[in-house]
């Protein structure tokens, strides 16, 4: 055998190994973005997930102006941290629904005292139903949907006070 | 001091166990009762990858994600909906990414070319040796 070939598995091996480092220094990034942005969101009616407010269904969404539809649980500690900048979302005239995925109303209620309470209608998705209709992976999610009903924007993970202005301008550029 | 603390912190904190409040769907863990549907939802479940744990398919995962997934299979398999169609709309909501089942899109075809080129590169090593040998 020539010299050349014999290296080949030392390149073969310093390519795998490289390539192992790399990938432990830079993650790869784990989301799955919804294939549903850009497109009407999915037929659904949900029940009301608390006593004396509304509960969510399609038709909700296509009322001819922008909405935030948040994906929250009481049980998720990140939802939390994402609580005061829904609240301030709602300062700034932001209509924001929510889909409670497998919750109780006594948890919900205790973390909407706790949290505040930004919205207008709150769904209760007890079998993830509607979250894997939306395409979302996990729980807190976000959703920017236009006044015709259709999903326009994704964001997966807790919002921070460093998105407001984006999605402010973003649900205004809707209208 | 502080340090030590910090580290002894760190060592006994307990992750934070995101389970939620409501037990699992009624077909996450149940066979259906025909055996014939149950086949063919397990099928499909083992080639649908968990959104949660994403090296497993859903059922072998325990994310109560992927127990909501396998009651949505169990469920429409059920209705008499077929394990393609199922398989297409969840692709529709988050890509590909969600089938373990190889496509043909560009993407997959190394994958596919893959057993060929090994074929080949292995017949012309032995074609190699042979002339080696009738060499010597």
């Amino acid at each position: 055998m020539s010299r050349g070939l014999r290296l080949i598995p030392i390149i073969l091996l310093l390519w795998l190994v490289v390539g192992l480092a790399w990938r432990l220094v830079r993650p790869a990034d784990t989301a799955i973005p919804s294939q549903m942005v850009e497109r009407q969101v999915p037929a659904f009616t949900l029940p009301a997930a608390l006593a004396g407010k509304a509960g969510l269904g399609a038709t909700d969404l296509a009322t001819g102006q922008p909405r935030l539809v948040n994906m929250f649980a009481s049980w998720c500690v990140p939802c939390t941290g994402e609580a005061p900048v829904l609240a301030e979302l709602k300062r700034r005239g932001v209509r924001i629904d929510g889909i409670a995925v497998r919750d109780t109303p006594g948890a919900l209620a205790a973390f909407l005292a706790r949290n505040g309470d930004p919205y207008e209608r709150i769904g209760s998705d007890a079998q993830s139903e509607v979250q894997i209709a939306f395409g979302s992976s996990g729980v807190p999610e976000t959703f920017l949907i236009d006044g015709k009903g259709v999903i326009r924007r994704q964001y997966i993970g807790p919002l921070n006070a460093s998105n407001i202005p984006g999605v402010v301008r973003e649900l205004e550029q809707l209208r | 001091m502080k340090r030590w603390l910090l580290f002894i912190a760190l060592v006994v904190a307990q992750p934070v166990l995101a389970g939620s409040n409501l037990p699992p769907a009624y077909w996450a863990n149940r066979q259906l009762p025909n055996p014939k549907q149950e086949g063919q939802a397990q099928a499909l479940m083992d080639e649908l990858r968990c959104l949660v744990c994403q090296g497993q398919s859903i059922a072998d995962s325990d994310a109560e994600l992927a127990g909501d997934m396998r009651d949505l299979v169990r469920r429409r398999i059920a209705a008499g909906e077929k394990p393609s169609a199922i398989r297409s709309w969840l692709i529709q909501r988050y890509g590909t990414w969600i089938s373990y089942k190889p496509t043909d899109e560009p993407a997959a075809w190394p994958l596919w070319l893959a057993p060929l080129a090994l074929l080949l590169a292995g017949a012309w090593l032995i074609r190699r040796r042979i002339r080696l040998k009738a060499k010597d």
